[in-house]
């Protein structure tokens, strides 16, 4: 069995959707490839006639600020997402994520688009786009449209992306203000898969001493990628203050559903994981929010 | 389809340019199409970084890169490293990491070290100065089971700071023995470090022959079932594929067995499945991809059956016997006193019960034979095994061949820690080599050797102690299941050994120990590190600090009190009389825990910056037999031999695992014939050229082997004398071997020990002795007297902080002190030191090979948390040198209780911390704070 058997280094974006259209075959599209080629291997997914590999589109590489924006392209490799001073400016909570992922000589390889298109529900990568906010740029056979990152997921590891057709170019994140902060966390249990039994992003803005918009995004919250609308509105509702942020954790279960997974996590852990969490984070990005990253 | 049909690349400078191939990765095309055989496979699944190289500047996985991926690119192997040092002479010299590596015993077993070295070299690129959290940060995923981890640190830091200022790199500073001779007890680098850190070094998977055949196995996956049918033609058809065996293609004997023969080769149809990792039939094939593809085409039916899942449940009387003789492997027992009148006494009684998980050896380099017929149609066998001769005996017997017809080859061998006793593939690459008359490569990938090889005894253990109130143990009960899983392998003698062992390194007047050891469907439990007294110890060493806590008594108070010394009678009735070290490990490792956390060490102490953090020190002891004891006899052969050219050589076929044998043979050597250890050399391992050493276990080398090797110089030396003495007429007893030469009395010039060779030789008086070692009988269990001939002494403790708000922990020190005797080889034993700490510390809080319901659900290193760099903690280690006359030079077995009061000392400091009782191994951080009232 091998683990496929054409292989395209794609030169540019249209470049690699021609190659996805060049066959009826299985297609895959590839970066790093640390999750997809160790799927494949061990037959977990179907092996490919044709492996699509986007580490060499340059578009895909760059990271740059657009404007008022920061893009981070697809195919850029977590080493470098995690070492950019320019991440790090505007999005501390990616940075943080970021060198969290594998390790370091994967980290060289595996990229962002690899991780938000694996969609699972604890992706570190993936839960800390979600707390900035990123959206995603989707190239198509008829043409590119950005759509919010959340769009992205259909349940546990299972995109709306269509891989056939469609390849994602890259994350816009919005530049930080200087009243704007981000932080990530997570707990591993230190036997078994190397999964976070649980992982958390927060983005915020503060005026005076009040939170006025903030994003909660926490992993493995439910089928796909979850966002607590509830923590998110309580911490809105009124002064930031330590009981606030209390209120916040308990709103915050209100509509998160975290599982019981056997070997590694009770749902009761997790409940109790998740105020941890949130203390610290927003605790840090509220500093964070006061211009002093 | 493809960008191109063909692959560019510079490889350690040289531009390539291959045929690109489907479904290659990096590493592939670089072992097998390059030669470049230093890029490792540990775990093909980016987990281990063992096959770490570099791609322009960047450290990657490169067996998981496509190699089409590296068009274009550029690639720095291990075999390219030295090549950067060329100095003014045109010749490569080491890399200043290769040398450092070497100097400071980075390397062991050597597997990983490749990989080490890369993945440094790619930080080095980064930081030139790098400190102890950016190596820890870059070295984080690259694994060591050896687990050097300090000594890899050291080695990066001194390579820095010799690349910085350009200077040679420094040698570490590094605990001697206290009594070192001229070789023993002295700094020396490991003689086959070189090869290790050039890629030079060869494993079973490096070699390859002329049409060499790829061999793989059919596993059932069920954990208990009867196979109904089994169809094989499919597979046989597929082109490629040059043989397809099953059980009634054996000539021989179908089982095989260290102790017992009661494990299938292959099962046949209508015999029973015991464990998901049975075989049922064999593909050869000429790739392995065929192999893989062919074992797919095997159609098998079984006829499922409820499996046996614990040791407890394999002993009710209702649960079905999956052996003729039953379920029970063996009940031991161990009785001492009267225990009805040691309770009595008693004025405090504690009970407890303890679980132990089963753990993996995870040794770096999965097993891999290569079989091959000699041109005089002998089966030769390349193998990394740590019982050679007992392979070539089992081989045989499969084969119904003649032993003398079959050799086993050692290769290195990347890490064994007990789990390359059993045989593996060396019986399936031999039945596959005869029935195609090919050679046959039986590799296992990461998968296979998880499901496959013997693991550690899960065991349930119950503990009674009785004691007064001055803490005197007044009598110890306990009560162990240990799960032996499918088949025997050592589970009677491991499990002996957690017996013997349960009551700990305490004289105690009043001792029952019972164990059944269990079959159950479960994968084979057998050798490991520790070998059942890790369990055991973990028990007793607990409910010691329970007792301490009830009697309200400092818990390193309370083990002096009971602790075993010179003239104490052991539970099973030894008196021992000598090298008793226990006291002073205790003294030292408790001066050192009062020196750095004051005198109330197990109070916690919250972090001041971050209160939810408790910081406490926890306690424990442990004793471990060298050698194989309750009567079993106990030997070892070496020959020695000394060449024209002023080398000499040691042969024995004992295994070098990485723990430093061959250093320890050539060092006991070299001071016995009197010669500079550079001038002596190990071969080790070849049934045709080494005498029998006996098995690799036991922490038995050092003691058995050494014996046999000193044993084989001195008669050497002997005969050396005597040929000068007479060829001379000198007094022999005038005659001393010194630095490589023979002095003679009366002013006459000395005469190299090259020239007494050649002339011995030339008067047809082979300089060479072989040497037969026994060690001192030993009484089988429940006679008394000595059970075993020498038990090494330990004390650990451990610094850790808990999280109060997540429940997790971290070791931040240990301090040990071992007492081994004497030091023979003091950077073998700082590695033996700290990988057993390292072991420990995975064995507590990171290991957890999980089966549910017989089937592995740890089947991937992704799943299995070997500890890696980021995990270590600061490691003080004091050796003590309580000398046993046998031991040559006094020395005794390491290799196992280094690491076997870690698991408890951590847990004890848990406790400390949080109140916890942690009784279930690995620590579940869930539990504890759960148990401590955070969470409901």
């Amino acid at each position: 069995m091998n683990t496929w058997t054409h292989y395209h280094l794609a030169k540019t974006v249209d470049d690699a959707l021609q190659a996805l259209s060049s066959t009826q075959g299985e297609t895959r599209l590839v970066s790093g490839g640390t999750d997809l080629l160790l799927d494949i291997q061990q037959g977990r997914m179907p092996a490919p006639e044709l492996l699509v590999d986007l580490t060499g589109v340059e578009e895909m590489r760059c990271l740059e600020l657009r404007g008022a924006e920061l893009f981070i392209g697809a195919a850029v490799p977590l080493s470098r997402v995690a070492e950019s001073p320019l991440v790090a400016e505007h999005a501390r909570a990616l940075t943080e994520a970021a060198g969290l992922i594998g390790g370091p000589q994967v980290r060289n390889v595996a990229t962002l688009g690899g991780n938000v298109g694996h969609a699972l529900p604890a992706a570190d990568g993936t839960i800390s786009l979600l707390a900035m906010g990123a959206q995603a740029e989707v190239a198509a056979p008829e043409g590119r449209r950005r759509v919010d990152l959340a769009a992205l997921f259909a349940g546990p590891g299972q995109s709306n992306l269509d891989r056939r057709r469609e390849v994602l170019v890259g994350f816009y994140l919005a530049a930080r203000q200087p009243n704007e902060g981000s932080a990530f966390a997570r707990v591993m249990r230190p036997q078994g898969v190397a999964l976070p039994i649980l992982n958390m992003g927060i983005w915020l803005r503060r005026e005076g001493s009040r939170v006025v918009d903030v994003r909660v995004a926490v992993g493995p919250g439910g089928p796909r990628p979850h966002r607590s609308a509830a923590a998110e509105t309580c911490l809105c509702a009124g002064e930031f203050t330590p009981e606030r942020v209390e209120l916040a954790c308990k709103a915050l279960l209100e509509d998160t559903r975290f599982r019981t997974s056997p070997q590694r996590a009770t749902a009761a852990y997790r409940n109790h994981l998740s105020g941890v969490l949130m203390k610290d984070i927003i605790q840090r990005a509220w500093v964070r929010a006061a211009g002093q990253a | 389809m493809d960008s191109s049909p063909e692959i560019h690349l510079i490889v350690n400078g040289v531009p390539h340019t291959l045929p690109a191939l489907p479904g290659e990765m990096l590493a592939d095309l670089l072992r097998e199409r390059l030669g470049l055989t230093g890029v490792k496979i540990g775990c093909n699944e980016c987990e281990c970084g063992a096959c770490t190289v570099i791609v322009d500047g960047l450290p990657v996985l490169s067996c998981n890169y496509p190699s089409q991926r590296a068009d274009g690119k550029s690639v720095l192997t291990i075999e390219g490293l030295a090549g950067l040092m060329k100095s003014q002479d045109g010749q490569p010299h080491l890399h200043p990491l290769q040398e450092a590596f070497v100097l400071h015993g980075a390397v062991q077993c050597g597997f990983c070290i490749p990989g080490q070295i890369m993945t440094a070299y790619g930080l080095l690129l980064q930081n030139d100065n790098p400190d102890s959290d950016a190596i820890r940060h870059a070295l984080k995923d690259t694994l060591c089971r050896c687990a050097g981890y300090p000594t890899i640190e050291r080695a990066i830091q001194a390579a820095a700071l010799a690349m910085r200022t350009g200077q040679a790199v420094q040698a570490p500073s590094l605990p001697q023995s206290a009594r070192p001779r001229n070789e023993v007890g002295r700094h020396h680098i490991r003689p086959e470090a070189v090869a290790k850190v050039t890629g030079d070094a060869l494993y079973s998977d490096d070699i390859t022959f002329p049409g060499l055949l790829h061999g793989r196995a059919k596993r059932a996956m069920h954990p208990h079932a009867r196979l109904k049918r089994l169809d094989v033609e499919k597979a046989r058809a597929l082109p490629g594929v040059a043989a397809v065996l099953t059980a009634a293609d054996i000539p021989g004997d179908h089982n095989h067995g260290l102790v017992i023969p009661d494990w299938p080769t292959l099962v046949g149809i209508g015999e029973r499945i015991r464990y998901v990792g049975d075989s049922v039939a064999l593909v050869a094939a000429e790739t392995r991809e065929i192999a893989t593809a062919a074992l797919e085409l095997i159609e098998a039916d079984y006829e499922d059956l409820p499996p046996i899942t614990s040791a407890v449940q394999a002993r009710q009387p209702e649960t079905e016997a999956i052996h003729p003789n039953g379920n029970l492997l063996k009940h031991i027992k161990v009785r001492k006193g009267d225990m009805e009148a040691g309770f009595a006494r008693a004025e405090v009684v504690l009970e407890h019960t303890f679980h132990t998980q089963i753990t993996d050896h995870a040794f770096m380099e999965p097993e891999c034979s290569v079989a091959h017929l000699s041109s005089d149609e002998r089966m030769e066998i390349y193998v990394g095994s740590q019982i050679p001769y007992s392979d070539r005996a089992q081989v045989a017997r499969a084969l119904c061949w003649d032993e003398e017809k079959v050799r086993i080859v050692g290769m290195l061998i990347g890490g064994g820690f007990g789990g390359k006793e059993d045989i593996t593939g060396q019986i399936h690459a031999a039945l596959l080599c005869r029935a195609t008359g090919r050679p046959v490569k039986v590799l296992y990938d990461r998968h296979e050797s998880l499901l496959v090889h013997p693991k550690r005894h899960a065991t349930q253990i119950r503990v009674k102690v009785g004691a007064l109130r001055d803490g005197q143990l007044t009598a110890v009960e306990t009560e162990l299941y240990g799960d032996t899983g499918a088949y025997a392998s050592l589970g009677e003698k491991v499990m002996t050994r957690a017996t013997t062992h349960s009551s700990g390194p305490y004289e105690v007047e009043h001792v029952r120990a019972d164990c059944y050891a269990m079959y159950t469907n479960n994968p084979p439990a057998g050798a490991f590190r520790g070998f059942g007294v890790l369990q055991s110890a973990f028990a007793v060493e607990s409910i010691m600090d329970m007792l301490a806590a009830e009697l309200k008594m400092d818990p390193v108070e309370l083990r002096r009190r009971n602790a075993l010394r010179v003239g104490s009678v052991t539970n099973t009735g030894q008196k021992l009389t000598e090298s008793v070290g226990l006291l002073e490990c205790i003294d030292k490792v408790d001066a050192e825990m009062r020196r750095l956390g004051g005198p109330e060490p197990f109070k916690p102490v919250s972090v001041p910056e971050a209160p939810h953090l408790l910081r406490v020190w926890g306690f424990a002891a442990a004793y471990k037999n060298t050698g194989l004891g309750g009567g079993a006899p106990d030997k070892a052969g070496a020959e020695v031999e000394v060449y024209p050219n002023g080398m000499a050589e040691v042969r024995t076929s004992s295994a070098e695992l990485g723990q430093g044998l061959v250093t320890v043979l050539q060092l006991v050597a070299a001071e016995e014939l009197g010669m500079p250890a550079e001038q002596v050399r190990v071969l080790l391992s070849d049934t045709d050229l080494t005498p029998d050493g006996g098995p690799t276990t036991a922490s038995r080398q050092t003691y058995v082997t050494g014996n046999a090797a000193r044993g084989a110089a001195k008669a050497l030396c002997e005969a050396m004398t005597a040929y000068i003495a007479e060829k001379y007429d000198l007094p022999p007893d005038q005659i001393r071997f010194v630095e490589g030469l023979a002095q003679l009395p009366g002013g006459l010039k000395a005469i190299p020990v090259g020239q007494v060779a050649a002339e011995m030789s030339a008067d047809g008086r082979p300089p060479r002795a072989l040497f037969e070692y026994w060690a001192p009988a030993t009484k089988p269990l429940g006679q008394g007297g000595d059970m075993h001939f020498a038990y090494s002494f330990a004390a650990q403790a451990a610094q850790i902080e808990v999280n109060t708000l997540t429940g997790e922990v971290k070791v931040l020190r240990m301090l040990a002190a071992n007492d081994v005797g004497s030091a023979i080889n003091p950077l073998g034993l700082q590695g033996q030191v700290e990988g057993g700490i390292m072991m420990g510390i995975g064995n507590a809080l990171t290991e957890h090979f999980i089966v549910d319901n017989g089937r592995v659900v740890t089947d991937r290193l992704s799943r299995y948390r070997v500890p890696g760099i980021a995990l270590t903690p600061e490691i003080t280690s004091f050796i003590v040198e309580h000398p046993t006359a046998e031991g040559p030079f006094g020395a005794k077995g390491v290799g196992e209780v280094v690491l076997i009061p870690t698991s408890p000392a951590i847990t004890n400091a848990i406790f400390n911390a949080t109140g916890v009782r942690v009784d279930r191994l690995p620590v579940d951080q869930e539990l504890i704070l759960r148990e401590m009232g955070r969470f409901a």
